[in-house]
């Protein structure tokens, strides 16, 4: 089955392209600061605010922080935060929009109505009110930074599974009904066979495009955060940081804004086509 | 500076071998502000400077309409209820004092006749009482005459607690009574040292008697004229729409020759800073904007157009970081940095000492304020040309490195210092604001190189400036280890802004963090210096007093002054409008014009 999905996946030429930049991106993020090793927040007056040149490649920001540095270093941190949050979202929402999906009655019943719940929560004074009960414990167990990355990423997350739940609800009621369940049941499948042999790979395709989407939104999320002065301390460079601090110097450093807008929307649109070709690859209606 | 010396340096000025000017440059710089400083020539016999105008037109009105844009908008115009600058602004175009406060802290006589003076007569030598002459025929806007009885109206209105005046604490404790038709006596229960606070700038607005004697107390809020005033200034009323719009028309009875020039004014409302700034420096829309929080690299790019300039004027607002002398990570009686507890780590004065090192104020000046703000070494305000060469602030890692190294602590394997099993880290927050981080950012390396490990963390303005009793995060709390941001000084003596480093001012549970001293600082010998100047009569030696105070809390690194913030004002090129840091910005409105 793996060599078949690469191939059709292969034949989607802009999900290979996106699959190129990503690998790229990841392994910029993951190695460059090994070979890169200007510290992220070496202060250098005189350097401030300049273009590309050999000691900046990407120039530096208006305290003459080497931009490169702080763009790989900030890149785990916003892929990280993207990956696990949109991980989170498609595990819970794909689990209860299948449990929804195949049980009916009352158990479908109940779980939409969480569903609807929480969709109908208003987001940012929970995300305030989780972030003030927990922010504390959460330090002092694990440490500053990665207590509040383990709580950005459920925080996201947790508010992001709902519409993944309802698609693929959505999905297990129509496919139960098709031909090719009822045939395996009738061969005596059972349930859980059902679910994870034959509807859950064939709805699998709008849940990795919402995946997608999860990734991006959950990025942007993450700058809101730490606009609210909620998210990673004010010195830690995400992508969404270093693009809010640039915003005001947009007309006379471009360079500062232009490249984490580039790098999130690089990401973005490649996830996005990853998404699409993966869509296509698996999906075993797709004749190719 | 001692007593003695400061009586000779006066002695000086009296001959004449000092300059006046100097002698309140040097004042200034010793931490005092200039109306202080003023004050004491004063007392000690020196004629109080002529303020000159310098108003030209010679004839009244011709100038068209003034344009002005408060981005906060005016929500009332009575000055009594006036707690923000945008409502004592919007009251002070058709409302005047006895007396307003110019930039050098002089005071200039805008209702009296005269600024008293021993000289005079007009102050007492015991300091129980002052006597104010007012000026004789002015009208109020609907031709009635204006006279002691309004004055007089004016303390009963404001000193009744059912009136709910905001400027209360000025009237409650003085009496004012009328000697005749235009002179009034103002008498304090014990000796005041500093008597210019009622019917004097902000909080001395004068409304008249016959309007509003109907609804002093509990109909306070009742009076039309709250929303209609009528006044003694240079423009009558014509509009108001709350929050957005306040018009006024020429008072071609104004009490003053040749004055106003604008024939009308506009004070337009909303907005934020950065698009006020644009709207007069480089759309030219607007004469006046108030207020511009804008980062100066921004301001200078604007200027560039030419229409207008940014108006940098003195005052006593201070961007400073406080180091918290209780424990803020254990709870004691229900509250965290509880005044029973000590810093298990600021405590030790060689840190705190370092810490004062580690701040690299001429960075932050350069770098990140520029005109706006002023590298420092005084709590109390320090303005750029009075910058006294006594009072020091250095810059020097190596120096805290060692200050560090001779206390004990040593550099443990990752680079932060350790004593005692005691590691060198501090929790450092602020309010999120873009220079705010910056400078963070400057601390928080320059701390890296000299051991000491910084946490750094941001809290939204509406979060950080609230009195939210249930929040952690408030700046009264104070629940870190150290914080910063500005103090404001809103009145020209300094009194009530020392207080915020008095013992009995901690902000702690039991006062619902409504305390002025945030950092739970104690001195005894700042609290009696403190408890010395309420009661000194003689200015001299209240001044320094007030030095004394300034010192200890910064020698003692209670907090670290990092810049001192003038206000900031966007005016077009052409307007000439005299702005002083002591008072509003509309206090001399009738002297405003347009060159030709």
């Amino acid at each position: 089955m793996g060599a078949e999905t690469w191939r059709r996946f292969r034949r989607h030429k802009l999900a290979l392209a996106g699959a190129l930049i990503l690998a790229v991106i990841a392994l910029a993020v993951l190695f460059g600061p090994l070979l890169w090793r200007v510290p992220i927040n070496e202060i250098d007056f005189p350097a401030k605010l300049q273009g590309t040149s050999w000691r900046h490649p990407l120039g530096t920001d208006d305290l003459g922080q080497d931009l490169l540095s702080r763009m790989l270093y900030g890149g785990r941190i916003s892929l990280a935060v993207g990956l696990a949050a949109m991980l989170i979202a498609v595990v819970v929402g794909t689990a209860m929009g299948a449990l929804a999906g195949i049980s009916r009655g009352s158990v479908d019943a109940a779980l939409m109505w969480i569903t609807d719940l929480f969709l109908s929560l208003p987001q940012l004074p929970l995300l305030l009110l989780i972030i003030y009960l927990f922010r504390d414990s959460l330090k002092m167990l694990v440490g500053p930074e990665v207590g509040v990355f383990i709580l950005i990423v459920i925080v996201i997350g947790g508010f992001r599974w709902m519409p993944v739940a309802r698609l693929v609800r959505a999905q297990f009621l129509s496919l139960r009904e098709k031909e090719f369940v009822e045939a395996a049941r009738a061969l005596g499948a059972t349930t859980w066979r059902t679910v994870w042999r034959h509807i859950l790979p064939n709805s699998l395709g709008p849940v990795i495009v919402a995946g997608t989407i999860d990734v991006a939104a959950a990025i942007i999320a993450e700058s809101t955060l730490s606009f609210l002065g909620l998210g990673f301390p004010p010195d830690i460079p995400t992508w969404g940081r270093i693009l809010f601090d640039a915003k005001d110097y947009l007309d006379v450093a471009p360079h500062w804004a232009v490249i984490p807008g580039a790098a999130i929307f690089l990401t973005v649109l490649s996830i996005n086509y990853i998404g699409d070709g993966l869509r296509d690859a698996l999906d075993p209606r797709k004749v190719m | 500076m001692s007593e003695r010396k400061l009586r000779d340096l006066i002695a000086e000025v009296k001959r004449g071998c000092v300059s006046r000017r100097r002698f309140i440059q040097t004042m200034v710089g010793l931490g005092l502000t200039a109306p202080l400083a003023s004050q004491m020539l004063t007392y000690s016999g020196v004629a109080q400077a002529q303020p000159k105008s310098t108003y030209k037109p010679t004839k009244r009105g011709g100038g068209g309409a003034l344009k002005c844009l408060w981005w906060q908008g005016a929500t009332l115009l009575n000055p009594h209820f006036a707690v923000g600058t945008k409502d004592q602004e919007g009251s002070r175009i058709f409302y005047e004092p006895l007396a307003g406060w110019d930039h050098e802290g002089n005071l200039v006589p805008m209702l009296a006749a005269e600024a008293p003076s021993l000289q005079n007569g007009g102050l007492s030598r015991d300091g129980l009482s002052v006597t104010w002459k007012l000026k004789k025929n002015v009208q109020w806007h609907d031709g009635k005459p204006f006279t002691a009885d309004d004055v007089v109206f004016n303390w009963e209105y404001a000193a009744d607690p059912a009136t709910a005046s905001v400027w209360i604490g000025s009237y409650k404790d003085v009496k004012a009574e009328k000697l005749d038709s235009h002179t009034v006596k103002v008498t304090f229960p014990k000796p005041t040292p500093y008597w210019a606070d009622a019917f004097v700038g902000t909080r001395g607005m004068i409304i008249p008697k016959h309007l509003f004697e109907a609804y002093k107390g509990g109909k306070s809020r009742d009076a039309p004229a709250n929303l209609k005033p009528v006044g003694t200034g240079p423009y009558k009323f014509t509009d108001f729409k709350p929050g957005d719009m306040v018009r006024g028309e020429i008072n071609t009875a104004y009490h003053e020759p040749n004055r106003p020039y604008f024939d009308s004014i506009e004070m337009k409302g909303g907005g934020d800073a950065v698009s006020a700034a644009r709207a007069v420096l480089q759309t030219g829309e607007f004469d006046y904007a108030w207020n511009i929080q804008v980062e100066d690299e921004i301001l200078l790019r604007m200027e560039k157009g030419g229409k207008g300039r940014a108006e940098i004027t003195p005052g006593g607002n201070i961007e400073h970081m406080q180091l918290n002398s209780t424990d803020p990570w254990t709870e004691v009686d229900g509250e965290r940095a509880s005044v029973k507890t000590k810093h298990p780590i600021l405590s030790d004065t060689a840190v705190r000492r370092a810490l004062g090192m580690l701040v690299d104020r001429a960075s932050v000046q350069e770098h990140i304020y520029g005109r706006t703000g002023v590298a420092t070494a005084n709590f109390l305000n320090n303005p750029e040309r009075f910058r006294s060469k006594n009072t020091k602030w250095e810059f020097n890692v190596d120096k805290a490195a060692q200050t560090l190294e001779a206390a004990g602590w040593k550099r443990g394997p990752d680079g932060i210092r350790v004593k005692d099993g005691k590691k060198l880290k501090f929790v450092f927050q602020t309010s999120i604001n873009a220079p705010r981080q910056k400078t963070q950012a400057i601390v928080k390396q320059a701390c890296q190189k000299a051991g000491i490990d910084l946490e750094l963390k941001a809290v939204t303005s509406a979060v950080f400036f609230s009195s939210d009793v249930a929040n952690p995060d408030t700046y009264p709390k104070f629940y870190c280890d150290l914080q910063m941001y500005t103090t404001t000084m809103t009145q020209p003596d300094p009194e009530l802004f020392m207080d915020q480093f008095c013992s009995w001012q901690a902000s702690t549970k039991e006062n619902k963090w409504q305390g002025r001293n945030i950092t739970r600082w104690k001195s005894d010998d700042y609290d009696k210096a403190y408890r010395a100047a309420e009661g000194e009569l003689d200015p001299v030696k209240r001044a320094a007093l007030f030095i004394r105070m300034n010192e200890l809390a910064v020698e003692d690194q209670a907090v670290i002054p990092v810049v001192y913030r003038p206000r900031v004002a966007a005016i077009s090129s052409k307007l000439q409008a005299p702005l002083s840091g002591w008072d509003n910005d509309f206090w001399n409105l009738r002297d405003w014009y347009r060159d030709a």
